[in-house]
């Protein structure tokens, strides 16, 4: 990945020109924490140029003794979040940014107190401070009111918390407050051995067990200057098209449901166990765990069981080109979903949406086109493209992908390269690495830096929602409160993924 | 409506086991949990509210499974439902991280007595691979009284099925 170093004051016009001159998407946005090296901080914003093929960075330092930063939220939407972030794991302060409210860590975390620091133990017990309230935004007028929804929801979800502000029936703001389910995760993968931490990697978000594990081994293999064998890399293509699979399959499944065609619904949901069982069948595991290592895989696939999972899919699909069928032709569904949560395009560039969600309100990117790795480049994915924005776009789209995904799991199998499955990496940095994955939800970004020992220094964690969260309440502005748990479903975001 | 109509006479009945050798531990467990709900509870089915307390999601997905047509834990009698005041069971996910920890207790102090507990999955009984974290408050057993415990990372299906024929004879005693 290329690097360029900016003077601090120079950044946020960098950042902006990076988009608006290049077309670029930021991607992420890190501290480090440098000052047992040289006394400062060091800032990255990554990201991806689709026209080049590449992702680029750019970075700035905040010399000892100084903990602030001019924020580029102004001029780069994308960088909002990330920066909220950096200022309540880092102490770093992003001058001029506009939310000075915490994005994770909750009201009773002390306000001095940051995980991402080198001084602060991964396993330091924090007390919790009592008397303070997240400050939500305070909608007022006549007949406006506030509806608090969660953390804990009426179905089997994710917690998070939703604060809507409402005149009648129509949503005039809706905050989202998310971080329940914060885990620690970036500070837990610091000190461990990078390649012995693909494991940890699949549990950031477990339905996306195979693209963080592929996002954080690729990270590796860019760091050590391997590239795994043919068989592994279409071994793992494999294993993340299944698990697109089986996710798209749940979504329409929730969708159909939301809108009252439980017999829709019901049947991609058999389809969804089916898909399931044969990642049981493949990999030992439903989730497909325990498989990925940096450097290719911990083992080849069981003689025999590649053909039968072509048979298997071969009738899942033809399972699947019915069940299109009856859901694209259900009126009551239909009706419900066209025109409900419309998510306007330039927000989606703004505020750097991916994945379906952003594809379905017209924003062309999918990394396996963009930032295709090895064999992916001869794949010819198509990305599904949609205009309207609402949630039956989302929901075509997903249809879309999950006919792609049959056909680029046909076309794998039949290529299937012979030989080593993996590529031994005997040692790991010092240095720094990238790796990236489309996910079922768009893109998963993992940025390694590792130390002269092979253990990690620091790895920053993009989960696809980190991006898509913010996009959620411009969609469901103006719509009635009803249609909320349908909008939400169209976007099928995680939680665990977002707040890590 | 015609398709709807062959595509019913086509699937048959889902929830017969796709595969009866794979499915029979959970077949049993189930028949043995509908004798149990008739046996101690009257008939009166299971209601069951999960808590994500931290979980990545994997367990969401088994759990949701359940419910799915293909297992339909309905059939035996086990229902979940939206509210913890109509639970008999609470089925806890994930390490208890520190921003869920007080959302799990008020969601136990709204259940009604007994309030069994399941804690399910590996970070449930000791933090899985999150222990320890400064995130984590701990383990559920570190923060409620837990009845019923389920390995697994995540389990599967029929595990989280058998925890709840555990449930109901527990809650059978009490």
């Amino acid at each position: 990945m290329d690097s360029k170093e900016f003077p601090l004051d120079a950044l946020p016009a960098a950042c902006a020109s990076m988009v608006r001159g290049e077309g670029a998407r930021l991607a992420a946005a890190l501290a480090l924490d440098e000052r047992r090296r040289d006394g400062g901080f060091s800032l990255r914003y990554v990201f991806s140029v689709p026209a080049k093929r590449s992702y680029v960075e750019l970075r700035g330092r905040i010399p000892a003794g100084a903990a602030a930063f001019p924020s580029s939220a102004a001029l780069v939407p994308a960088a909002h979040a990330f920066e909220r972030e950096i200022r309540e794991f880092f102490g770093l302060d992003p001058q001029g940014h506009p939310d000075p409210r915490n994005l994770l860590l909750h009201e009773d975390w002390p306000e001095a107190v940051h995980p991402l620091r080198k001084e602060f133990s991964w396993n330091a017990k924090t007390r919790r401070e009592a008397g303070r309230e997240f400050p939500f935004l305070k909608v007022t007028g006549e007949g406006v009111f506030e509806i608090p929804v969660g953390p804990v929801h009426a179905g089997v979800i994710e917690p998070g918390h939703f604060r809507f502000s409402v005149a009648g029936e129509p949503v005039v703001n809706l905050e989202v407050r998310l971080g329940y389910v914060h885990r620690g995760l970036e500070k837990l993968f610091e000190g461990r051995l990078a390649l012995a931490a693909a494991a940890l990697a699949e549990r950031i978000s477990g339905d996306n067990s195979i693209a963080h594990a592929l996002a954080y081994c690729r990270a590796v293999e860019d760091l050590a200057g391997r590239t795994p064998p043919p068989r592994a890399q279409a071994l793992r293509a494999i294993l993340l098209e299944l698990e697109r699979l089986y996710n798209h399959a749940g979504d329409v499944a929730g969708i159909a449901a939301d809108t009252g065609f439980v017999f829709g619904g019901a049947q991609m949901l058999i389809l969804r166990e089916r898909l399931l069982r044969e990642n049981e069948r493949l990999s030992g595991r439903r989730l497909l765990r325990g498989w990925l290592e940096p450097g290719g895989l911990a083992r080849d696939a069981a003689p025999g069981s590649l053909e039968t999972l072509a048979a298997a899919l071969e009738s899942c699909e033809a399972d699947y080109r019915e069940i299109e069928k009856l859901i694209l032709g259900a009126d009551s569904l239909m009706d419900r979903v066209v025109g409900a949560g419309v998510l306007d395009r330039r927000v989606a560039v703004d505020l750097g949406g991916v994945g379906p969600a952003a594809r379905a309100s017209g924003v062309d990117g999918d990394l396996r086109r963009d930032h295709p790795v090895g064999l992916e480049a001869e794949l010819g994915f198509q990305p599904a493209l949609r205009r309207e924005g609402d949630v039956r776009a989302r929901m075509l789209v997903r249809m879309e992908e999950i006919a792609e995904s049959f056909r680029v799991l046909r076309a794998l199998q039949a290529r299937m390269p012979d030989g080593p499955w993996t590529v031994p990496i005997n040692g790991v940095g010092p240095g720094e690495g990238v790796g990236w994955a489309e996910s079922s939800r768009g893109e998963v970004l993992h940025w390694l830096r590792a130390g002269p020992d092979g253990t990690i220094e620091r790895l920053k964690i993009k989960d696809p929602s980190f991006s898509n969260w913010p996009l959620v309440p411009w969609a469901v502005q103006g719509d009635i409160v009803p249609d909320f748990p349908l909008i939400n479903k169209s976007f099928g975001l995680s939680y665990a993924g977002h707040d890590r | 409506m015609f398709r709807i109509l062959r595509r019913c006479a086509r699937t048959g009945l889902a929830t017969l086991p796709l595969e009866p050798a794979r499915d029979a531990d959970y077949e049993l467990a189930g028949e043995k949990l509908r004798e149990s709900i008739r046996r101690l509870r009257g008939g009166r089915s299971l209601y069951v509210r999960e808590v994500d307390a931290g979980s990545c999601n994997g367990c969401e997905i088994e759990i949701s499974a359940l419910t799915s047509p293909v297992y339909d834990a309905e059939r035996f009698g086990v229902h979940v439902t939206a509210s913890p005041r109509h639970a008999d069971v609470l089925l806890v996910t994930g390490p208890v991280t520190r921003q869920m920890e007080l959302a799990l207790k008020m969601t136990y102090e709204a259940a009604p007595e007994p309030k069994i507990v399941v804690a399910c999955g590996d970070c449930a009984l000791d933090g899985g691979a999150f222990a320890g974290s400064y995130a984590v408050a701990g383990a559920v057993e570190d923060v409620l009284p837990v009845d019923i415990r389920i390995k697994g990372c995540p389990p599967k299906p029929s595990a989280i099925l058998g925890a709840l024929l555990a449930a109901v004879e527990r809650a059978g005693k009490a």
